[in-house]
């Protein structure tokens, strides 16, 4: 039902969550930010089990900050990524796993941008893009045909747009928004929302 | 053993150990908090180190959270655990309310951890009093002043570690409406504050050092003219 996506470029990481907290057939909420600002430089996307979500992500959140308070400065996107991972492993063979699927984006001063995907069994891929959910099905296919590592913010843009507009057209189901966000060597920068407009 | 109490009572009601824990306090560096208008102001002695040390890895003066900081006189080590601590229930406390930490409650939660090590079976008191500043989301600023016993009090301006009582005075006297108009006026209070302490020794065997170099400088000038 939710869907995240995540386009890596030359110097910036784009990406995207759809807006809806629903419970069963009923959408609770239309405007539901699903990304966590792990530090000035790093997002964390997460969609799953309700409740488990917001556990684990602000838990991650606080000891990525905790890290920053103890050193002086804040974890890379890498060491970040898999401190997430060890996290949600580590949980998975107890009494009470976390059911959540993460994107995690962040810029590095030395490597640059960064795009990892991580899943509710505690994998753990770095990828150019990457997207979660249903809709995941139906526009991967997509990214394989038109990503390109030299994308520009434009085309990235027109890219996430594409899939976007082909989840309003194939998805069952009705995702009237989504929140956009950029990360680059500024940090993050909050974009419009995007808002599919009528079935093609 | 760890059942056996170190913090007791003597006859007279003293708790010796708590007192011990406070002159440990008093060997340590300097350091002096002062609150103005709209700025907090931490200044800490920095004691200079041996010539093989690196000098940057003494820090004294700690963040505990963005918008909260702390100095410390006392036992370095100590400090240690009771920052970490503190810096752990900063974002602990963001985590459960969903809001950062007024700069009494972090001083009240190192103030209680404090106490109980003065009631606790095994486990000596911290040998450190910590000053410890930052702004409410209200935008007030606040210095407050923790000791080893772990009692806590509110302060305009404060001094701790060696020469407090010196430092305490001297703002005591210089800590007015006027010095602490704006900024700048209020760091340069907590510079004077601490300049105070060079007095006696430190600044004459700095003068003394530096005279000793400039005849060195002339004897070798005057040598390589002659040759």
């Amino acid at each position: 039902m939710e869907y995240l996506i995540g386009i890596q470029g030359q110097d910036f990481v784009l990406v995207a969550a759809d807006n809806v907290a629903a419970h069963s057939i009923v959408k609770m909420k239309q405007d539901q930010d699903k990304m966590f600002k792990l530090s000035d430089k790093i997002l964390l996307l997460c969609v799953g089990e309700a409740g488990d979500t917001v556990q684990f992500a602000e838990y991650i959140q606080k000891n990525i900050q905790l890290y920053k308070m103890r050193n002086g400065y804040e974890l890379s996107p890498t060491a970040a990524a898999n401190f997430t991972r060890k996290n949600l492993a580590d949980y998975l063979r107890s009494r009470t796993p976390y059911h959540v699927n993460l994107l995690l984006a962040g810029f590095d001063e030395t490597d640059g941008p960064g795009l990892y995907y991580m899943d509710h069994l505690s994998a753990l891929a770095k990828a150019p893009f990457a997207a979660h959910g249903h809709g995941a099905y139906l526009t991967l296919s997509i990214l394989d045909r038109y990503y390109r590592p030299d994308l520009t913010r434009d085309e990235a843009m027109d890219l996430l747009k594409k899939c976007i507009e082909e989840l309003n057209h194939r998805f069952i189901l009705n995702l009237p928004s989504f929140s956009v966000r950029l990360i680059d060597k500024d940090g993050t920068h909050d974009l419009e929302k995007l808002i599919p407009v009528g079935a093609k | 053993i760890y059942d056996r109490a170190i913090t007791v009572f003597s006859p007279d009601g003293h708790l010796f150990q708590v007192e011990y824990a406070q002159e440990a306090v008093k060997k340590g560096s300097t350091a002096v908090g002062i609150r103005g208008k709209d700025i907090v102001v931490l200044g800490v002695e920095k004691k200079s180190v041996a010539k093989l040390q690196e000098e940057r890895t003494v820090r004294k003066i700690c963040a505990l959270d963005d918008h909260v900081c702390m100095a410390f006189a006392g036992l370095t080590a100590d400090a240690r655990i009771v920052i970490n601590r503190a810096r752990v229930e900063c974002q602990s406390h963001r985590l459960t309310v969903e809001d950062p930490v007024t700069v009494e409650y972090i001083t009240r939660h190192i103030a209680t951890l404090k106490q109980r090590y003065t009631q606790s079976n095994g486990r000596r008191p911290f040998g450190i009093s910590a000053l410890i500043v930052g702004f409410d989301s209200d935008g007030t600023p606040r210095l407050y002043q923790t000791d080893p016993s772990g009692t806590y009090h509110a302060w305009k301006a404060n001094a701790i570690g060696r020469s407090a009582k010196t430092v305490r005075e001297f703002l005591e006297k210089n800590y007015t409406e006027e010095s602490i108009a704006t900024d700048n006026e209020a760091i340069k209070l907590a510079i004077k504050a601490l300049l105070e302490l060079l007095e006696s020794k430190e600044i004459e065997t700095l003068v003394t050092e530096i005279e000793k170099e400039k005849e060195e400088e002339a004897e070798k000038k005057k040598q390589k003219k002659s040759t």
